[in-house]
């Protein structure tokens, strides 16, 4: 046997068991009948897949879709300046991008705890205001769709800001040297020069933060108080409290289908990258 | 002539060094003018300076008279080729060229259109238009640099060393439509190399910089004939230092009859380089070594010969 092919079977070996034979298992849970408490019993059907056409589903799919877009679009609007920032920071280049993952260094739920705490009616930033006699009322900070959205861009930032980086610290500087040598103020070198050529960062960056957020169920569960429901607490919920295996397990795949084709979307370049 | 670049008492000074100190010249209108030194004289950093790339410590540039302090390098009618083009990889030739056109507006797409393909007929392109610049060889990036540049019409274009990158045999061409090209444009071109043979064939005329400060400034024929220090006589070409004056191995003649004033020597050896032999001899007087450039048709010396040394007066010339 090849060294190469050595070097494979580990990892192909993890996959095949750990990953696609599961994925059999839910391929073939969608098509399958519900249990009285949880599991699944014959006969086969695709009931679980028209189910899905449900107006009440589709909006939470449609919610999870625009909520995860959402989150994608401030993020890479935060990260783009931040990431151009930090390639061009020299020496200190090293520390600023500790910093960026620094988060990562505490579990995410402890992360999303800390957010609630400040966040909530009788949190900091509220007991703050009102002691302040800014606000009368506690603000409506948490629990809503704007604190899931908060949340997920705080979760994912990092994801973004690394890629761009990557991309832009290979940015040859001599062609902003002739950007500018050519007229053009700084404003327009970013957006004609930097921007263009930073493309394969930005979509990487966009499909590491994207296909998380679409799949996320802790912040919209935590932040969003089980107001904001997403695609992920749909499928958590029906291998919990519905006991509903066959249409949770459709509707993991219709988010795996989802993701395949955003990434199809945005072209090979995408996978590469990936 | 119309002075057209003015540079005064230029100097930049980095954390560590002192990489341009004093240095003064100025450009006349449709000038080919170099700037030649070893890496690391400051003649990079002063053409940065020109751009405005960098800020100068102290000194001033002047612009058609107009002082370009505090004009930031988008703003300065003046434009670089770089040493290694800096082409946007994301642009077609054309529209690597309209770049610059485009930053300027008032122009409409017509006019723009027709200067790209004037500029891209000059540098020889047409054809090339929607080339992605790694679809097109070293050479022809070289003329779209050239191209994107020329069609803003500058007052002066500034050229950081943009043959190096090229192999020998199409240095030599470009370097001769280069010349062409500055003729037939009148702009003043400020080229920096450092390439002593490709400065003084080039130029109208040539500053040789050393350590930050310029040592001497002249015409091709003045600066290598009549170098006023040590270090310039001897960045310029291989020199002879016979009792206290330099003389050129070209000026040097070698024979085997003594003539009046010819000094005897013992031949050390020969280096044949195609064009010519570099002969040496060792003179009997005070041992101190000669180097002789000779037609290789003209050279039936041996090694360990006796021969005579003579030049020409007006041929040697003396530094402090």
């Amino acid at each position: 046997m090849k060294l190469r092919t050595i070097f494979l079977a580990p990892g192909a070996v993890i996959m095949l068991s750990l990953f696609f034979l599961p994925l059999l298992v839910v391929l073939a849970y969608s098509f399958l009948s519900r249990g009285p408490y949880g599991g699944v019993l014959l006969p086969w059907s695709a009931e679980s897949y028209t189910r899905i056409f449900d107006s009440l589903y589709l909006a939470i799919l449609w919610r999870s879709v625009w909520i995860a877009a959402v989150a994608t679009g401030i993020c890479l609007a935060l990260a783009f300046p931040l990431a151009l920032y930090i390639a061009r920071a020299g020496e200190r280049k090293t520390l600023l991008l500790n910093l960026v993952m620094l988060p990562f260094w505490t579990s995410f739920l402890i992360r999303t705890y800390a957010w609630m705490f400040l966040l909530r009616d009788t949190g900091l930033i509220n007991t703050a205001l009102q002691s302040l006699h800014v606000i009368r009322e506690p603000l409506p900070l948490l629990f809503n769709t704007g604190a899931v959205i908060l949340g997920l861009v705080y979760g994912y930032l990092p994801f973004m800001v690394l890629p761009l980086y990557a991309t832009l610290e290979k940015l040859e500087p001599a062609l902003l040297d002739a950007a500018a040598d050519l007229g053009a103020s700084p404003l327009v070198t970013v957006w004609r020069v930097v921007v263009p050529l930073s493309r394969p960062g930005m979509i990487a960056g966009c499909l590491l933060v994207f296909i998380p957020c679409l799949g996320a169920y802790l912040t919209p569960d935590l932040m969003g108080g089980g107001k904001t429901v997403m695609i992920g607490n749909l499928v958590q919920n029906q291998f919990t409290t519905a006991r509903d295996w066959p249409f949770g397990a459709a509707i993991s795949l219709l988010l795996m289908g989802l993701v395949l084709l955003v990434m199809r979307a945005l072209g090979d370049k995408g996978e590469e990258l990936l | 002539m119309q002075t057209v670049l003015e540079v005064r008492a230029l100097t930049k000074h980095f954390a560590t060094h002192r990489a341009v100190n004093g240095v003064s010249f100025s450009l006349a209108r449709g000038e080919f003018f170099s700037l030649v030194g070893p890496s690391g004289c400051g003649k990079t950093t002063t053409l940065r300076l020109i751009a405005g790339f960098e800020e100068p410590t102290s000194g001033q540039l002047l612009l058609d008279g107009q002082s370009m302090e505090n004009l930031p390098a988008y703003r300065r009618d003046v434009s670089t080729v770089f040493q290694n083009y800096a082409l946007f990889p994301h642009l077609t030739v054309a529209k690597n060229v309209a770049f610059g056109l485009e930053r300027r507006g008032g122009l409409s797409r017509a006019a723009i259109a027709e200067k790209i393909a004037r500029a891209l007929d000059l540098v020889h392109l047409t054809g090339k238009e929607e080339r992605l610049p790694n679809q097109i060889s070293g050479g022809e990036r070289q003329r779209v640099a050239l191209a994107r540049s020329l069609v803003l019409e500058p007052k002066v274009l500034l050229l950081d060393e943009p043959l190096s990158a090229l192999d020998a045999k199409l240095r030599k061409e470009m370097r001769q439509e280069l010349k062409a090209l500055q003729r037939r444009t009148g702009i003043a071109f400020l080229f920096v190399t450092h390439d002593q043979e490709e400065a003084l064939s080039l130029s109208d005329r040539v500053a040789i910089m050393n350590g930050g400060h310029l040592e001497q400034l002249g015409t091709p024929r003045e600066v290598y004939c009549n170098p006023k220090t040590r270090f310039v006589a001897e960045f310029l070409g291989n020199v002879n230092w016979l009792g206290g004056a330099g003389v050129r191995p070209e000026a040097i003649r070698v024979s085997r009859d003594t003539l009046d004033g010819a000094s005897a020597a013992i031949v050390e050896g020969q280096t044949f380089l195609g064009n010519c032999v570099h002969l040496t001899a060792k003179l009997i007087s005070d041992g101190s070594l000669c180097t002789a450039e000779i037609h290789p048709q003209h050279c039936p010396f041996q090694a360990g010969e006796r021969v005579f040394i003579s030049w020409d007066a007006s041929d040697e010339f003396r530094v402090p």
